[in-house]
C-alpha cells in the first residue's frame, strides 16, 4: 500500500509538470489553431532563467518564480509578434514550420552561452518526511502545490473574467470577435503571455525537481506535454490539465507494475488506442465543419 | 555548335583540375579528432580536445614524428560531434575525405564511437577510441569478428562488469545488488549486463534491474521500486550528468544503499553537479590521478602547467592514444594510412600514462588493470587496484 502511494505521489508531482506546460500548447491552440513548437523551449528558457536567478542574483522561491514567469511571457510575447503575427492568414504548414524554427533558434542560441549541463543549486529547502514507509519530500509539495494553485487560478480566470471570456470568444469564431469591439492582438499577445509564463513555472518547477539543466531538456518534455495537452482534447483548458496527469501517472504506474523497460511502449500505445477511440481527446469536442 | 563548344571548354576546365588534382607526397603528419564538445557531455569532448592538443604540442616541440629518414609536424583536426551519432558518422566521413587524415582518435563515448568506427572501417582508416569500453566498438556487427582498422586504448567492459561485481561483493559486502541503468546506450546496457552476470555467477542477488532513457530526468518511479527490493548497494553505470540526479532522487526517498559507479563517473563534472551527495561512493576507471608511475606525473604536470586543472581519465586515455599513433607511425616508417594501421597492429606491448598495456594477437583490446577510485572530500581518492 504505502509502495502504490509512493508512487502515486510521483505521478502526481511528474503529471504537475507535464500538465503546465501542457497548459501552454492548449491555449496557444485555442485561440490561434497553431501549435507552438518552441514552448518545450519556452520552457527550458524558463529553467535557464531560474539558474541565473538562484546563482547570480541569489534570490528566494517566490523572486525566482516571478522573474521566470515575466521573463519567458516577455520572450513569449516577443516572438508572437516577431514570428507567428505575420503568419496568421499563412498555411498552417508554414506557421508550424516557423514554430520549429524558434525552437531550434532557442536551443543553439542558449547552447552558445551555456554549453556544459548546469547545476541549479537547491533553492528550497531539502526536507523530508517519512509517514510510515512513504517519504513526502518539501519538493514534491512545493511543485504539486504551486501547480494546483495556479491551475485553479488560470481556470476561474479563463471562466470568469473579461479577459478569459475574450480568449474563448474568438477560439470560437475569430472572424466575428473583432467586430464586436474586442482587441483580438492584444488578447493573442495576453494568451500567449499567460502560457508562456506558465511554461516558465513549469521550467522553475523542474528545475527544483531535477536540478541538472541543459540546453536540449526542453525537447522530450515538451513533446510529452504536447502530447499531453492532444490527449486531453487540444485547445481545451481542463483537458490539458487533465491530460498532463494522465501522461504522468501512466508513465509511473507503468513502470512501478511492469518492467521499467516497458514504459515508453505501454504508455504511448495506450495514448494511441485512446486517441483511436477519441480523436479529439478526453474533454475535446469533435469539430464539426459546416459548409 | 555554340553548345558543342561549351561543352568542349567545360571538359577541357575539368580535364585541367583532373591533372592538377594529382596524389602529392604529405608534408605533415594529419590526425583528425573526434570529441563532444557540445551536447550531453562536453565535460568529456574538453577533456579529450585539451589531450589531443597537448600531446600533438609535445610531438611538435621535440621536431615532429621521425618516419623514416625525415621528421614530420603533426597536423591537428578537430571536429565535435555534439553528442550525436549521425554527427559522428558525419564528422569521420569529413576527416577521411576532406581533411585526408592518417587516423582518427576518438569518439569517446561508445554511443558514438560506434558509428564513427564503422565509417572508419569502411574507409580502412585507423581509429582509436580512447575511453569507449564497450565490446562492440571494435566487433564486427554483422560477422561478430573483430573489426581491422578500429583499436582502443582502454579496457574492455566485460573485465570491468567482473571488477565492480567482485569489488560489490568481497570488498562492499554485498549480497544484493540493484541496477538502475540506460537502456538506450550501448555503453550503460553492455556494462549493466556484464556486471548482472558475474554477480549471480558469484552468488549474490541482483534484487532489481531497472531502465530508463536518455535524457530522461525523472527516476522516481525506477527508484521506488529499487527500493522496495532493499539491495545492499546500487549500481549506477550512467554518464555524469545524470548520476547526480539518480542519488539525489534515491537519498531523498530514503534509499540507504551504498551506490557504486563504472569509468563513466570520472569527470570532475560529476563532482560540481553532486555536490556532497556523492561523498563516500566508489567507482572503477582507467587511472588514478594521484598514482605514482613517472610517465603518469610528467604527464599530470605537463597538463596541469597547460590547463590548470588535473587531467581525468579521457584525458589520460587520449594522450595514450596518440602515443599508441605515434609509435604506429614511426614504427610504418612511412605515413600511408595502412601501412600505420599495420605497424599499430604489430604493437604487443605499450607503457602508457594509464599503465601498461597488452594487446594480444589480432585483438585490438588491450589488456589492463582498472583502478577503484573512492569520492572523499569532493575529490577522487584511490581506493584499490583491479588486475586481468
Amino acid at each position: 500500500m504505502s509502495y502504490l502511494l509512493q508512487q502515486v505521489l510521483n505521478a502526481l508531482q511528474l503529471g504537475s509538470i507535464y500538465a503546465l506546460i501542457a497548459l501552454g500548447y492548449t491555449m496557444v491552440y485555442g485561440i490561434l489553431t497553431m501549435i507552438n513548437f518552441a514552448h518545450g523551449d519556452l520552457f527550458m528558457v524558463g529553467a535557464f532563467l531560474c539558474f541565473l536567478s538562484v546563482v547570480l542574483l541569489k534570490l528566494p522561491f517566490v523572486p525566482v518564480l516571478l522573474v521566470s514567469m515575466v521573463g519567458t511571457a516577455l520572450l513569449g510575447v516577443t516572438i508572437e509578434r516577431l514570428a507567428y503575427k505575420p503568419l496568421r492568414q499563412a498555411p498552417r504548414v508554414s506557421a508550424i514550420i516557423t514554430a520549429l524554427g524558434v525552437g531550434l533558434f532557442l536551443e543553439n542560441f542558449t547552447l552558445a552561452l551555456s554549453p556544459y549541463p548546469k547545476h541549479i543549486p537547491s533553492f528550497v529547502p531539502d526536507m523530508s518526511w517519512m509517514l510510515g514507509d512513504v517519504s513526502i519530500s518539501l519538493l514534491q509539495i512545493v511543485v504539486i502545490a504551486c501547480s494546483l494553485v495556479l491551475m485553479v487560478l488560470l481556470d476561474l480566470m479563463v471562466r470568469r473574467t473579461m479577459i478569459g471570456m475574450a480568449m474563448r470568444a474568438i477560439s470560437w469564431d475569430k472572424t466575428t470577435v473583432p467586430l464586436m469591439g474586442v482587441p483580438v492582438d492584444l488578447v493573442i499577445s495576453m494568451t500567449f503571455a499567460i502560457g508562456t509564463s506558465l511554461g516558465g513555472v513549469a521550467g522553475v518547477l523542474y528545475g527544483l525537481a531535477y536540478p541538472v539543466i541543459d540546453p536540449y531538456m526542453g525537447i522530450m518534455v515538451g513533446w510529452k506535454a504536447f502530447i499531453s495537452a492532444v490527449v486531453g482534447g487540444i485547445g481545451n483548458v481542463r483537458g490539458a490539465m487533465i491530460g498532463g496527469y494522465v501522461l504522468g501517472a501512466l508513465e509511473i504506474l507503468v513502470v512501478a507494475f511492469l518492467p521499467s523497460t516497458y514504459r515508453d511502449f505501454v504508455a504511448f500505445g495506450l495514448l494511441l488506442v485512446l486517441l483511436v477511440f477519441r480523436p479529439h481527446g478526453i474533454l475535446g469536442k469533435p469539430t464539426v465543419q459546416k459548409v | 555548335m555554340k553548345r558543342a563548344g561549351f561543352v568542349w571548354c567545360i571538359c577541357f576546365l575539368v580535364g585541367l583540375c583532373a591533372a592538377g588534382c594529382g596524389e602529392k607526397a604529405p608534408s605533415t603528419i594529419r590526425v583528425g579528432v573526434i570529441a563532444e564538445l557540445t551536447g550531453d557531455m562536453p565535460a568529456v569532448g574538453e577533456s579529450c580536445k585539451k589531450a589531443a592538443q597537448l600531446a600533438v604540442k609535445e610531438m611538435n616541440d621535440a621536431g615532429g614524428v621521425q618516419v623514416g629518414d625525415k621528421r614530420y609536424k603533426v597536423e591537428l583536426f578537430i571536429e565535435d560531434n555534439a553528442g550525436k551519432a549521425d554527427q559522428s558518422a558525419s564528422a569521420a566521413q569529413k576527416l577521411i575525405t576532406q581533411q585526408k587524415v592518417v587516423a582518427i582518435i576518438g569518439p569517446n563515448a561508445t554511443r558514438y564511437a560506434i558509428p564513427a568506427s564503422e565509417i572508419a572501417e569502411g574507409s580502412k582508416v585507423l581509429l582509436i577510441t580512447p575511453w569507449s569500453t564497450n565490446p562492440k566498438t571494435t566487433t564486427d556487427a554483422k560477422t561478430g569478428a573483430p573489426k581491422k582498422y578500429v583499436f582502443r586504448a582502454c579496457f574492455i567492459d566485460p573485465f570491468q562488469g567482473r571488477v565492480l561485481a567482485r569489488f560489490a561483493m568481497d570488498s562492499l559486502k554485498a549480497q544484493k545488488a540493484a541496477v538502475l541503468y540506460d537502456v538506450a546506450s550501448d555503453y550503460n546496457k553492455g556494462i549493466a549486463e556484464f556486471f548482472k552476470t558475474t554477480f549471480e555467477q558469484n552468488g549474490g542477488k541482483v534484487v532489481a534491474f531497472e531502465t530508463y532513457t536518455t535524457n530522461d530526468r525523472d527516476f522516481s518511479a525506477q527508484l521506488t521500486k529499487i527500493k522496495k527490493a532493499e539491495p545492499d548497494v546500487v549500481f549506477l553505470p550512467n554518464y555524469y550528468s545524470e548520476v547526480p540526479l539518480q542519488i539525489q532522487q534515491a537519498r531523498r526517498l530514503g534509499i540507504k544503499a551504498l551506490f557504486l559507479g563504472s569509468d563513466s563517473w570520472g569527470s570532475q563534472e560529476l563532482i560540481k553537479l553532486c555536490g556532497n551527495d556523492c561523498e563516500g561512493y566508489y567507482f572503477s576507471t582507467h587511472y588514478a590521478p594521484d598514482t605514482a608511475a613517472p610517465a603518469a606525473r610528467r604527464f599530470i604536470q605537463a597538463f596541469k602547467t597547460a590547463y590548470g586543472g588535473m587531467p581525468d581519465d579521457v584525458a589520460a586515455l587520449t594522450y595514450d592514444s596518440f602515443g599508441l599513433f605515434r609509435q604506429a607511425v614511426i614504427e610504418a616508417g612511412k605515413i600511408d594510412r595502412q601501412a600505420v594501421r599495420d605497424a599499430l597492429a604489430k604493437i604487443q606491448k605499450y607503457e602508457g600514462v594509464t599503465g601498461d598495456m597488452q594487446f594480444r594477437e589480432g585483438s585490438s583490446d588491450p589488456v589492463k588493470s582498472a583502478v577503484i577510485l573512492k569520492i572523499k572530500d569532493g575529490s577522487f581518492v584511490y581506493f584499490a587496484n583491479a588486475n586481468p
